[in-house]
């Protein structure tokens, strides 16, 4: 008979201030992998409206965080994962798998994608849910890692319906990007503040 | 794959976001609760990495930056299985390690300790997991060293490890430490895990089944990654 095992989840611990040599080594000043992962976000000839996303990561002092590494996963135009469990008839985009990863610049404390908008994926019962990304986070002075979504300011209809957004209520400004153009392209910004007044909402997933 | 969701999140194995005696933890903690999340497919989605994506020698950090020699330090084989909380293996996951050099020192524009850099040795490698789960690594055992948050603090020797599992919500990233250190009960960030027996799970135990004779020895370090939820009555998920 198999005995019942239960193994409990490995402890986290902080990325620290040099994940960069580990997941984002170029930024490191370090060159020593053939490919780079979370490079291929979105290729240039991935369906959909070409956008960037950008913003900061803000400490209890309202300072930039200038060493947070970012992570960025997202359906397609068409909102369909490129992932298995994904079971939506909605096709996939050969040019583009979802997931990439970036930290924040040394001295601004920027950080951007350049992606296409994502499409509505269908949600628990049956409930479409707003297009949004999903966001994780890790650095120095965070022993684990956090989680939150973005969603898009010109998606109001759908916002409105949207299940996460209702759940946290009067917080689910701090979920919501606002929209600029830079050189012509929409941009979505979106300042994480990690406490404070501002305190953008962040998941147990 | 069945897209089923994942056991929720034990926390108390985990360290709190404010740990004060972690200093960097103050300004960097959220300070509302988390909000629970009833998961959809955002989360038992994400990225998946083919084998094509790593080079052969990335499992290899010995010889993944070595520049006409080799890195100095002790010859070390860092292996273990990656399972979930059934205590299955986790085949053909991602695992990204990081790590100072034998004297403490990071590869890295931001690292100034005094200890010098090793042109050998870049400290950062990859490697996927077999079919079993099973993973194995070579490095040289990184050296401590010092860090500010008090006056006299130091890191135990420690590598980071970054996982993904199948899903986003399996996402982890953690430290290995080296059996028998004696930094390890004095360090800050270990110690903001409050359960002593989820500390003792970080500690890699000396494994010389694993070590190379007259070469290299070895340490095992096995990854827990969270469990998916099982049952026929489940609420499924749409679209999946």
């Amino acid at each position: 008979m198999k005995p019942f095992t239960r193994l409990r989840e490995t402890p986290s611990q902080t990325a620290g201030p040099y994940v960069h040599i580990g997941l984002i080594p170029a930024q490191a000043g370090l060159d020593i992998f053939g490919q780079s992962l979370g490079d291929r976000l979105a290729g240039p000839e991935a369906r959909g409206e070409r956008i960037r996303i950008e913003g900061r990561v803000l400490d209890g002092a309202g300072t930039p965080c200038t060493d947070v590494l970012i992570e960025l996963w997202q359906a397609n135009a068409a909102g369909k994962y490129d992932h298995p469990a994904d079971r939506q008839e909605r096709p996939l985009d050969p040019h583009l798998h979802g997931w990439g990863r970036t930290g924040t610049d040394f001295r601004t404390g920027v950080w951007a994608f350049e992606t296409v908008k994502p499409g509505s994926v269908t949600g628990r019962r049956g409930r479409p849910m707003a297009p949004h990304v999903s966001l994780y986070l890790a650095s120095r002075g965070m022993n684990i890692g956090l989680s939150t979504r973005m969603y898009f300011p010109d998606e109001a209809e759908a916002n409105a319906e949207d299940a996460v957004l209702n759940l946290v209520g009067p917080l689910r400004e701090t979920l919501i990007a606002r929209q600029e153009s830079r050189d012509g392209l929409p941009t979505y910004v979106f300042d994480i503040h990690l406490q404070g007044p501002q305190e953008t909402v962040f998941f147990d997933i | 794959m069945t897209p089923y969701e994942f056991i929720q999140r034990d926390r108390d194995q985990h360290p709190p976001a404010l740990t004060p005696d972690y200093k960097s933890t103050v300004l960097r903690s959220p300070r509302r609760p988390l909000w629970s999340l009833d998961t959809s497919l955002s989360e038992v989605t994400g990225p998946r990495f083919g084998h094509d994506a790593l080079g052969p020698l990335d499992h290899d950090l010995i010889l993944n930056y070595a520049q006409g020699g080799e890195p100095i330090g002790e010859r070390t084989i860092v292996h273990g299985w990656v399972l979930d909380e059934h205590g299955r293996g986790l085949p053909h996951t991602l695992i990204e390690v990081w790590q100072a050099n034998a004297g403490g020192r990071y590869r890295h524009v931001n690292d100034t300790y005094l200890a010098p850099i090793d042109p050998n040795f870049g400290g950062c490698g990859r490697v996927m997991t077999d079919e079993d789960g099973h993973y194995t690594f070579r490095t040289v055992k990184p050296g401590a060293y010092p860090f500010r948050n008090r006056v006299n603090s130091w890191r135990p020797a420690h590598i980071h490890f970054s996982l993904f599992g199948s899903g986003l919500a399996q996402r982890l990233i953690t430290q290995m430490y080296f059996e028998g250190d004696p930094l390890i009960p004095h360090d800050q960030i270990l110690g903001t895990i409050p359960d002593p027996a989820a500390r003792s799970r970080l500690v890699a135990a000396l494994d010389f089944d694993f070590a190379v004779p007259l070469d290299s020895l070895a340490y095992r370090f096995d990854i827990v990654l969270r469990g998916r939820r099982q049952t026929v009555f489940e609420n499924k998920l749409q679209g999946a």
